[in-house]
């Protein structure tokens, strides 16, 4: 079999390899399926990945992974808004001879733009070798191939790395659906809600609670995916604690009898930004991740909070009330700097600097609780959700689409939303209880 | 003073705060369904109820002060006259028990982001401390911690129950 579709097999190289082989150049595909908000979306076919040999696997046979992996690539691109896929329940099954030939007068009498074809296959060592093609149906040509080799229980990587070749393909955009959120989970009643540190992958998968009682509150993901920033009540009073994924443990990040909150990365990891309260002032101040001597970066009696570095860390972005209502400041990462950049009326909150750094997400409070972006100079203000209460933007690592929470009126129930930067469909993710502060991470290398 | 029940005080409170804008309305929303929650609930479990609260315990206080706590408007955090009164009659009573700390608790509605609650809940049970501090009580007895949104006394979302929310609570600590 390997001998007859060398292409199969020629680009696997190692442990969760992504091998780019040069593809015929094509052109960007133009869709023609119009969205509600009037944007195209991209026609994608996603047959069952067909498997060589159905065999046994940790996760399942490769033929039941085959469809499973087509699930979860057809729901990543449903949910980025900008493709209209059509799924294994609504296409022909594929041969697996057929992986590398498609059959392209087929699909382009059934309207399909883009053919996304694949297998699974299980290797002598466990492993599965996941192959991720992207067809053009009208130029009858190969876009882009893709293999990975994952363990079986990791077959949903596989899918979200498939999924993230085929956006970025088509869309020329990075990639994002291969990352994962912390968040907190809610449980019980509105004045004594149970708060616990949860994480799970982009699409709600994989969930994980990761503390069990008590309150935790605004975690944030270090790059690396090693650890997580969070503040937790465990000690009686508000406190910053860095809980390490691997091993379980959590320390605090500085010891004081001053309460801090709302923590922050740097983008390489090094250094943490942290808000503390000294007699009632609240001020942000920065320490390294190993600890030692704390830099205060902030110092106007007013309530200074928050903060978000631009992507190459030389800006910060924070919230203040220094002029007697919330609104967003930008300053140098040495604290220098400062000035408002919020002037789009009413009050300006948690802001967020996109890691394309192009936008500044934040909650936009005048009434209700709206999601915002606007310009790091504070131009281009453009509001993207409508509803009671929604807060706390975290942007996907490619800074195409916010995650927020929203809250209901009455209840304070609480769920996790996105919606595209481009604006559009706002739609809710699924989590097992009640969702709040979700901070999405990186993409996993 | 003879003691009265909490729900006596809130009342008796809410009466002398008609017309003030800042304060809780007039009409109080039903009791919160579940007053097992919060500390600033917690009684002394040896208090005898026939005899009334043990002297010196969290009952006791409740019991005898003007309230346990005072409110803010919406994002403020400074202690006005009727707040003074209600911060003297604390004052008052820990006088009286020189061994017992307080802990101040600093609360926001839930009509703020989270930290920046976080830090207005700081504010205000800082409000409340230095005030007592200037009535004579000595700043080590003091601690404060804010909860910011995360534990409303009113469940509502409107006025009414915002207004109860925005709140810094003294609880005894023995």
């Amino acid at each position: 079999m390997t001998q007859r579709f060398p292409a199969l097999t020629a680009f696997l190289t190692a442990l969760f390899a992504l091998v780019v082989l040069p593809s015929p150049a094509a052109a960007q595909l133009e869709g023609t399926v119009t969205d509600d908000s009037g944007r195209n979306q991209i026609a994608v076919a996603v047959p069952a990945l067909p498997t060589p040999q159905v065999l046994p696997t940790a996760a399942g046979t490769t033929e039941q992974l085959g469809k499973q992996i087509s699930d979860v690539i057809v729901a990543d691109l449903r949910s980025s808004g900008l493709f209209d896929p059509v799924g294994r329940n609504r296409v022909r099954a594929i041969g697996y001879s057929e992986v590398t030939s498609p059959a392209f007068p087929y699909w382009s009498g059934r309207n399909v733009e883009s053919l996304i074809q694949g297998f699974v296959r299980s290797n002598g060592d466990g492993k599965l070798t996941v192959g991720c093609y992207v067809y053009d149906v009208a130029l009858g040509s190969e876009l882009s191939r893709h293999g990975f080799i994952v363990e079986p229980a990791d077959w949903r990587r596989a899918a979200h790395k498939c999924a993230d070749s085929i956006y970025s393909r088509l869309t020329g955009e990075s990639p994002f659906f291969d990352s994962r959120i912390a968040y907190i989970a809610e449980t019980g009643p509105k004045d004594n809600r149970t708060k616990r540190l949860a994480v799970m992958d982009s699409d709600g998968a994989n969930h994980r609670f990761l503390t069990s009682g008590g309150t935790a509150l605004t975690p944030r993901f270090s790059p690396d995916y090693k650890s997580i920033l969070y503040l937790s009540y465990s000690g009686g009073s508000p406190a910053i604690y860095i809980y390490e994924i691997g091993t379980g443990k959590q320390r605090l990040v500085t010891r004081t009898n001053n309460a801090t909150f709302a923590p922050r990365w740097s983008p390489n990891g090094r250094n943490i930004l942290y808000s503390m309260a000294i007699a009632g002032n609240t001020d942000i101040y920065r320490i390294s991740a190993n600890g030692g001597r704390t830099v205060r970066l902030t110092n106007s009696p007013g309530i200074d909070v928050g903060g978000s570095y631009s992507p190459d860390g030389s800006k910060i972005v924070f919230e203040s009330d220094r002029s007697g209502s919330q609104q967003i400041y930008v300053m140098n990462a040495d604290g220098s700097g400062q000035r408002r950049i919020s002037f789009g009326g009413g009050r300006a909150a948690t802001p967020e600097w996109s890691p394309r750094g192009d936008l500044i997400a934040f909650t936009k409070i005048a009434g209700n609780f709206r999601i915002a972006v606007m310009r790091p100079n504070g131009g281009g203000e453009r509001v993207l959700t409508n509803s009671w209460q929604d807060e706390a933007p975290t942007w996907a690592p490619n800074g195409r689409v916010i995650q927020f929470f929203r809250t209901r009126r009455g209840s304070g129930k609480t769920s996790i939303w996105q919606v595209d930067v481009a604006g559009g469909e706002e739609r809710r993710l699924k989590t097992p209880v009640d969702g709040s502060d979700p901070a999405w991470g990186p993409v996993r290398p | 003073m003879k003691k009265l029940s909490t729900p006596l005080i809130a009342i008796a409170l809410a009466a002398t705060m008609a017309g003030c804008a800042k304060k809780p309305p007039e009409t109080l929303p039903p009791e919160p369904v579940d007053t097992t929650s919060g500390s600033d609930t917690d009684v002394d479990p040896t208090a005898n109820q026939q005899t009334g609260p043990t002297p010196g315990s969290q009952e006791d206080f409740v019991a005898t002060v003007m309230s346990d706590r005072i409110f803010f408007d919406t994002d403020k955090f400074n202690v006005d006259g009727e707040d003074q009164r209600v911060l003297q009659s604390q004052a008052q009573w820990l006088s009286q028990y020189p061994n017992v700390s307080i802990v101040v608790e600093g609360h926001a509605d839930e009509r703020g982001t989270r930290d920046y609650n976080l830090a207005l809940g700081e504010r205000r049970a800082n409000s409340a401390k230095n005030h007592l501090i200037t009535l004579g009580v000595a700043a080590s007895r003091i601690r404060t911690v804010s909860y910011g949104k995360e534990r409303p006394q009113a469940l509502g979302s409107n006025e009414s129950a915002w207004a109860q929310n925005r709140r810094a609570v003294t609880v005894t600590v023995r």
